[in-house]
């Protein structure tokens, strides 16, 4: 592939854009502490919170592209009449102070909420204080990333590829697992990787309707954020391994994966 | 008499209000120029668009019926559809894109495969079963869709512009193979196309549609010989003059008189070949009957002649021969006398 | 904590002086700013338990001085000693607890010897009509109850781990809060059946929260440190600001809230 030089009115922003995003994160390298590295990444509860953050952000993952790949196909194709006003609503997530979030969460699904109370009384299942109750505040949060995502390449698909399935006998069911969901699965890829790291940071909706249970619901983000709180070196290790994790996980994907839906 | 449709479907200005039927085995072109509402036919028949109001029916089935209520949705129609740009699926490989349809209508994975195989073996592509739609030539990407199309042994065949998309000289061999299908094929055949060339080497008949309505309709020849529109006299190379016959003359609507061989009465059209005209730098003796002043409008070069355009109380349009053009020393602007034989002129009522 | 006597005999002290310490040339010009009265504007670094109380003694003093404006910094004690230590400009810190508080003299920052001025004790804070029926801090070990307590890593739940200690109860709470305003946050919304938070913030909830006093409480009484910071840029307005929450109106408005005194 030939390579242009990039024109100094975009390459100067962007050098500062870069600056911008890594400085910061420079800052944390250098205030870590090295020498204690060892200690405070086998402190008892750094793997067990890092499992469940990775466990339960990849299930709020699933869960999103379950629910949420529908729903962006909603978006971009039905021509129902309350579309505009669906989509800023799956927007609102993103707008809404998480703890906030998670308080909007408590009153529906809380054993007093309007499903939860319900929910209590039939079966005896209270949802909050729970790793499910964990999984589905990430996924109020990042689902919106991947309906965003997946919306936007729906709309950059050509329907028409759509129409030709129809020519060949297949229904909207068929069409869509078969030739729509193909056709856009780099889009679904790139909005799950949003997605799955929105949800591996989740903090606010979290720490507000699933609480801080080491074990059960303390992730990394929440255990960073109380390690702050009393050793702010812990904290910045802490970080760094959330860090590292989320990085390694998506480079990792992205040659196995992504890079090979790039390339088709 | 397989499909019997008549279409009324509003799009934004334009309605479209087209009455056709295709008998089995039978291959109708609808010829017309863009935003005439062809592919707006062809979609209804193929039920990716409701239409507002008529019917279509294959062979006595009813897919559409709007004041019945009926509707067959498109997945259900027996039918194949090549487009323009092939639509082939990217994802699939080219024998599974073939397959696409049997697999859907219920073959099991392995017939649908033999089926996919054999129809690739006819269009020349068994070869290529397991590449990409990405990896196959603009002409080979058309033959694995008419392939795709074909599979099924549908009841109706629709190609939309199936080969505008290509280079000249694919055209001309994907055309001759599409021709060979073609006539191969039993059901009814529906061709959208604004080429008057592919109308006439592959199809039956012609209906031409210009504004949502049908201008005219026969064999290609008929319509070529005869046009009665200007789009489709410019589309076949012809000066096309409304008038009124008085006899061996007929008065233009745009002021001027041509002189025909026979008599003839009342509106008609008049229709001169631009290889019939003449021009001479000054009025030519001898008195010629049809002889008018014109002012060079355009001229471009088409092999060995160049063909002129003519403004004036006859507009026309003239091929002279390269070496003409030259020696008559035309420009844009440049005054000529055009002139016409009586009988180089053909008149028929309109 | 544990020295109360101290404590009690520092807040005379800083009645007198602030927490100049004895400074005389401090006391003198605490004497002469009266006359006049201080001006200008003085910023006030305190924990987010005091910003009821500490808003309304700032109007107070406000409405006494004419040409005063008070200025506070509401955060988590932590914060407010890191924000310190990073070089924020103040006149006064008050901390909810002394290890933060050292965090500030430590580093030198502090104007003299800090003073105890308030103190506060955990209280368990249930929804209003106390649906679960707790009585006391012994329902903390029961597993049938949804409940809640600070993270060990925040104040409240230092003490809270000291109490449940001091009285031999081994607690089972299903979440550990981030903040008092998050565990009361739950027992407002009725999502959990107590939470073990300050009485102060029992108080501030209002009527969607009861607290419940419990004697072993006194096994971990927080007390509330102040001073006036070195660097302070308006030392008159911080010793009008650290007087009147000495004085006995101070005092009063601080009870109202939930604290007692130290």
């Amino acid at each position: 592939m030939r390579r242009e030089r990039t024109p100094a009115p975009l390459l100067v922003p962007a050098a500062l854009a870069v600056a911008f995003l890594v400085l910061p994160l420079a800052g944390l390298l250098v205030r870590t502490p090295w020498s204690q590295l060892g200690t405070l990444l086998t402190a008892p509860g750094v793997g067990q919170a890092l499992r469940l953050s990775v466990v339960s952000a990849t299930l709020a993952t699933l869960v999103s592209v379950v629910l949420g790949v529908p729903l962006a196909w909603v978006l971009a194709r039905s021509r129902a009449r309350g579309r505009a006003v669906l989509r800023a609503l799956v927007t609102v997530p993103l707008v809404l102070p998480p703890v906030v979030g998670g308080v909007a969460l408590f009153l529906v699904l809380g054993r007093q909420g309007i499903l939860g109370s319900w929910l209590a009384e039939t079966t005896g299942i209270t949802i909050p204080f729970t790793t499910a109750a964990v999984v589905i505040a990430e996924t109020f949060v990042a689902m919106p990333f991947l309906v965003i995502s997946v919306e936007g390449a729906l709309r950059g698909a050509d329907a028409r590829f759509e129409d030709a399935a129809a020519t060949l006998g297949a229904d909207r069911w068929t069409t869509f697992r078969r030739v729509t969901l193909p056709l856009v699965a780099p889009g679904v890829a790139a909005g799950a990787v949003l997605c799955w790291a929105r949800a591996l940071g989740e903090f606010g909706a979290t720490i507000t309707f699933a609480g801080n249970f080491p074990g059960t619901t303390q992730t990394m983000p929440l255990a960073v954020y109380l390690a702050l709180q009393r050793d702010p070196q812990a904290a910045i290790v802490l970080s760094l391994v959330l860090l590292v994790v989320s990085v390694a996980t998506l480079l990792l994907l992205r040659d196995r994966w992504l890079g090979r839906g790039a390339a088709a | 008499m397989t499909l019997g449709a008549h279409v009324v479907v509003r799009r934004g200005p334009l309605t479209v209000d087209v009455a056709l039927d295709v008998a089995d085995g039978e291959v109708l072109a609808v010829l017309g120029p863009n935003g005439a509402g062809k592919s707006t036919l062809l979609r209804v028949l193929a039920g990716l668009l409701p239409p507002d109001g008529g019917r279509v029916t294959v062979d006595g089935q009813p897919w559409d019926d709007v004041a019945a209520r009926v509707r067959l949705p498109a997945h259900r129609r027996p039918l194949g559809m090549v487009f323009q740009d092939h639509l082939l699926f990217p994802h699939l490989s080219v024998l599974d894109n073939v397959a696409f349809g049997p697999r859907t209508r219920g073959a099991s994975k392995a017939a649908a495969r033999g089926a996919a195989a054999a129809w690739l073996e006819r269009v020349g592509l068994a070869d290529l079963g397991a590449r990409r739609p990405g990896q196959l030539s603009g002409g080979q990407a058309q033959r694995a869709a008419l392939a795709r199309a074909l599979v099924g042994d549908p009841a109706l065949l629709l190609l939309d512009e199936p080969l505008s998309a290509l280079d000249a000289r694919t055209r001309l061999a994907v055309r001759a193979e599409l021709r060979r299908h073609l006539a191969e094929f039993g059901g009814s055949t529906v061709l959208v196309t604004h080429d008057p060339v592919d109308a006439t080497a592959l199809a039956d008949r012609v209906l031409v549609v210009e504004d949502g309505t049908v201008v005219q309709a026969g064999t290609p020849a008929d319509v070529a010989r005869h046009p009665r529109t200007d789009y489709v006299a410019r589309l076949v190379g012809l000066s096309l003059l409304p008038g009124t016959g008085e006899g061996l003359a007929v008065r233009l609507a745009g002021g001027g008189v041509v002189a025909v061989a026979e008599p003839v009465a009342g509106p008609v059209l008049v229709a001169i070949r631009p290889e019939s005209v003449a021009l001479y730098p000054s009025r030519p003796g001898g008195s010629p009957r049809n002889a008018w002043p014109a002012t060079l409008a355009g001229a471009t070069p088409h092999g060995s002649t160049v063909r002129c355009e003519l403004d004036g109380e006859v507009p026309l349009l003239a091929d002279v021969t390269a070496t003409a053009f030259a020696e008559l020393g035309l420009a844009p602007g440049s005054l000529v006398w055009a002139v016409v034989k009586a009988n180089e002129v053909t008149v028929y009522a309109r | 904590m544990r020295q109360r006597a101290a404590a009690v005999l520092a807040v005379v002290a800083l009645a007198a002086t602030g927490c100049g310490g004895g400074d005389g040339g401090a006391a003198a010009s605490t004497a002469e700013g009266s006359a006049s009265g201080p001006t200008g504007t003085v910023t006030v670094f305190a924990a987010a338990s005091l910003t009821d109380v500490f808003t309304e003694l700032g109007q107070r003093l406000e409405e006494e001085n004419v040409g005063l404006t008070v200025q506070f910094n509401f955060a988590g004690s932590s914060a407010l000693a890191t924000q310190l230590t990073q070089g924020a400009p103040a006149d006064v810190f008050a901390s909810a607890n002394a290890a933060q508080m050292s965090v500030v003299t430590d580093a030198g920052l502090a104007d003299g010897e800090p003073a105890v001025f308030t103190a506060n004790v955990l209280q368990i804070a249930v929804p209003a009509g106390n649906p679960a029926g707790v009585t006391g801090l012994g329902d903390f070990g029961r597993e049938e109850l949804t409940l809640a307590v600070c993270a060990p890593e925040v104040p409240c739940g230092a003490a809270s781990e000291d109490v449940f200690a001091a009285a031999g109860i081994t607690p089972r709470p299903d979440t550990q809060e981030e903040d008092v305003r998050a565990a009361l946050t739950k027992v407002e919304l009725g999502e959990v059946d107590a939470a073990l938070v300050y009485a102060t913030d029992v108080v501030a909830a209002g009527d969607a929260v009861e607290g419940i006093a419990f004697p072993e409480a006194e096994d971990a009484v927080n007390d509330y440190p102040l001073c006036t910071l070195a660097a302070a840029p308006n030392p008159e307005g911080a010793r009008a600001f650290v007087d009147l929450v000495g004085s006995e109106e101070g005092q009063q408005a601080l009870e109202a809230a939930g604290f007692r005194a130290p």
